[in-house]
């Protein structure tokens, strides 16, 4: 057994102290950490001022394998879900094939398991194909190895009311919630950017919030009508912030997701056509980031999702309209919501913790992730420099695709060591291979 | 200033050095001999990815009025359609050492990123790019009612001067419409006031900050006695089936100009048509065909404003004022 001896370490940004890992677990918190016999033996790591987060947790990744592997694959996926200090992440189903049955779910799950970066948990695809019609085999995938606990279409919206009424009360037999892209698709048939003055000037056709906002408040009146939970992903708007607020005073078992991006960047960026700021829901205006930055702030707003989505290059080396929606963000993440939330003193690093890491896998099912940092609870474990800056990189990066929003940003906090069970997987800022 | 993509590129004292050297141009172009030396050996590509057959031969004309070598390239294949990507068909046209790309593309920014890609050294012109801008049409609109609105009637040189003092409607499409967007930059930084008439549908969400008024009303914004009116070309089809009026005969009776709008208007007021037209729709053919319609005349002042446009961004950036590349 090899332990890790964090000396000096901050948990959740408090006062200083030492943690000592082993097994796979939290050993010792506090000054006896040092004097024990596993510390002996522990690799000792001297983090002091450094933050201590448990392991981040993502509701919302596009790993892109099977299908897409010129863009993403589970292994490329892992490795950044580990350098931006991530320790388990959630496979979105619009993969080719569709991860709708047991089969592509195990398959991917097993990929996870093969690369050893991170937890990989699949997402099941709601609807056959995405095609948004019938059911999908949510039991089968529910029951497989692989156990998702988390339905989406994500990248599609699940349009007919009473498709998504059915997948509202069948998930509950598993425990399962269904995780909404809230886009009425009739509103945005030709959709390009966030509706508003900036579409207006450029000519480029709208995305308006209404279409996002009137989803959501269908959705949250079906799930208090059937009793179910229903998780609201990427939320964009004020609007939809408002609705989730009122569905909460309601008693409706409804969390939301913001994304890094929408708590940082606005529609005046599509200003340049370059299509790196594409992504889907759009950027928003500056009064909509202070919304989801206010609900993310009072718990509105549940989790952030990275909604990371590589693509090759070519897919945004050209006009804005024939580019694919979506950027990466599972190594800017952190550093995004620190930049957003914490140096702004919306937020402290406890909160960070409840936001991208315990909440988002209690709404995943994840029993061993999220865990509170605490002896004898599983070390999975993040550990920041929040005194770190640094200047985004797309080639530096280990997505195996560049369609960052961050590049030449210069952005704060980095992440100097993730444990994965126990294991490193980041030291130094550097990928640990993972013992075979 | 390296290429012309948009009107809110241009400054005042830029946007009447253009219309100054067009007017120049313009009058060479009453000669017997119409041909220029001024850019022998210089390569212009007209790369149109969506079809125009008259802008491209307007742009055309003005090249080889003044000497240069021109390209046509239709590109029928865009990336949207999974032909040959914008990225390749720039970096071929670079090869063949294109001094100028005029570009015409479906997708509004396409010049943008082609002047910004490096894919192309060559000066950009923005041909029109989707629903985005439409540069040289409001140049050409300008001139046209610099000519008539300040010059002829004035009886004065309109060199040197703007459009200061004119009311300006522009009616139809707005939404769908490079040449309405393009138009309210210029026009407005020639000093004029512009009016916009359409049906709701038909005006952008986010139009609050455009330096112009919105009217819903055709009617009481003839009545005001406007200088110049400009109709949109509306697109039967993109209309009808993306309903944004219940029929053409509703849009027609509403925001068509036929012969008893024509009579409330005063005897100085010009009639503008970008073309191509679609007559009994928003303009009737007494509209189209009587004396106040200058739309014969735009297309002439086409090739005078896109010869000064390609004269001045190949051979005299130094001379354009507020240059900022």
């Amino acid at each position: 057994m090899t332990a890790y001896l964090l000396q000096g370490v901050r948990p959740l940004g408090g006062e200083p102290t030492d943690v000592l890992v082993g097994d796979g677990t939290i050993l010792v918190i506090g000054a006896t950490a040092a004097g024990t016999a596993e510390a002996t033996e522990a690799e000792r790591l001297d983090v002091s001022g450094l933050v201590l987060l448990p392991g981040l947790v993502d509701l919302h990744t596009h790993l892109r394998e099977p299908g897409r592997e010129d863009a993403e694959t589970i292994a490329s996926g892992s490795r950044a879900a580990a350098l931006g200090g991530f320790t388990c992440v959630h496979a979105m189903a619009n993969t080719l094939p569709v991860a709708d049955t047991a089969g592509v779910v195990e398959q991917v799950w097993q990929l996870g398991r093969d690369a050893g970066y991170v937890d990989v948990r699949p997402v099941g695809a709601v609807t056959a194909g995405l095609g948004g019609e019938r059911l999908a085999e949510l039991g089968a995938m529910a029951q497989s190895h692989a156990a998702v606990r988390v339905f989406s279409d994500d990248g599609k919206c699940v349009a007919d009311p009473v498709v998504m009424r059915r997948a509202l009360e069948y998930a509950k037999a598993f425990d399962a919630v269904i995780a909404q892209h809230a886009q009425e698709p009739r509103l945005t048939t030709t959709a390009q950017m966030h509706e508003g003055q900036v579409s207006a000037e450029l000519g480029l056709a709208g995305w308006p919030a209404v279409a996002e906002e009137a989803i959501v408040a269908r959705d949250v009146l079906l799930a208090e009508h059937v009793g179910s939970r229903l998780h609201v992903l990427h939320l964009s708007t004020a609007g939809s912030v408002e609705i989730v607020r009122w569905a909460k005073t309601r008693g409706i078992d409804v969390t939301a997701e913001v994304t890094p991006h929408h708590l940082y960047l606005t529609d005046e960026r599509v200003r340049s056509y370059d299509p790196v700021f594409k992504v889907n829901p759009p950027l928003r205006t500056a009064a909509d980031v202070e919304a989801v930055r206010a609900g993310l702030a009072d718990g509105t707003i549940d989790t952030v999702g990275t909604d990371h989505a590589p693509h090759p290059r070519e897919d945004k080396d050209c006009e804005w309209a024939a580019a694919a929606f979506g950027m990466t963000g599972l190594e800017t993440a952190l550093s995004v919501v620190q930049a957003a939330m914490v140096d702004t003193g919306a937020m402290t690093w406890a909160d960070v913790a409840r936001v991208m890491s315990a909440t988002p896998a209690r709404i995943g099912r994840v029993g061993d992730q999220g865990r509170p940092l605490a002896v004898g609870e599983p070390a999975n474990l993040t550990v920041v420099d929040p005194d770190a800056r640094r200047v985004v990189v797309p080639a530096d990066q280990a997505t195996a695709s560049v369609n960052t929003p961050f590049a030449g940003m210069e952005l704060p906090g980095r992440v100097v060591a993730t444990f994965l069970h126990g294991r490193p997987t980041v030291m130094d800022g550097r990928l640990v291979e993972p013992a075979t | 200033m390296k290429h012309l993509l948009s009107a809110s590129d241009l400054s005042r004292d830029e946007a009447v050095l253009i219309l100054d050297t067009a007017a120049a141009m313009a009058a060479t172009q009453e000669r017997a001999i119409k041909k220029l030396p001024t850019l022998r050996g210089r390569t212009v590509v007209n790369l149109f990815f969506e079809d125009s057959t008259r802008t491209r031969i307007s742009f055309e004309t003005a090249a080889k009025r003044l000497s240069a070598d021109v390209i046509n390239f239709s590109a029928r294949g865009s990336s949207v359609s999974k032909g040959e990507s914008l990225k390749d068909t720039a970096l071929t046209l670079q090869a063949m050492g294109a001094d100028a790309v005029v570009i015409r593309h479906q997708a509004s920014g396409a010049p943008h990123v082609l002047a910004q890609s490096g894919w192309t050294r060559g000066a950009v012109l923005n041909a029109g790019d989707g629903t985005h801008q439409h540069p040289t049409q409001a140049l050409l609109d300008a001139y046209t009612l610099r000519h008539h609105l300040v010059g002829l009637r004035a009886a004065t040189d309109p060199v040197g001067r703007d459009l200061a003092g004119l009311d300006v409607v522009i009616v139809g499409d707005i939404l769908h419409s490079r040449v309405a967007r393009s138009n309210v930059e210029l026009l407005h930084t020639l000093g004029a006031t512009v009016t916009l008439v359409a049906p709701p549908t038909l005006v952008p969400v986010g139009v609050e900050p455009w330096p112009c008024a919105v009217s819903y009303d055709f009617d009481e914004v003839l009545d005001a006695g406007p200088d110049a009116v400009m109709m949109l070309r509306i697109q039967r089809e993109r209309m009808v089936d993306g309903g944004f009026f219940p029929s053409p005969w509703e849009y027609t009776r509403n925001y068509g100009l036929d012969a008893r709008r024509l009579a409330r208007l005063p005897d100085h007021t010009i009639v503008l048509h970008p073309g191509p037209m679609n007559r009994g729709l928003e303009i009737s053919a007494d509209a189209a065909d009587s004396p106040r319609a200058v739309i014969v005349e735009q297309v002439a002042n086409g090739v005078a404003v896109r010869m000064a446009a390609l004269y001045l961004l190949l051979t005299g950036a130094d001379h354009m004022q507020g240059e900022t590349e």
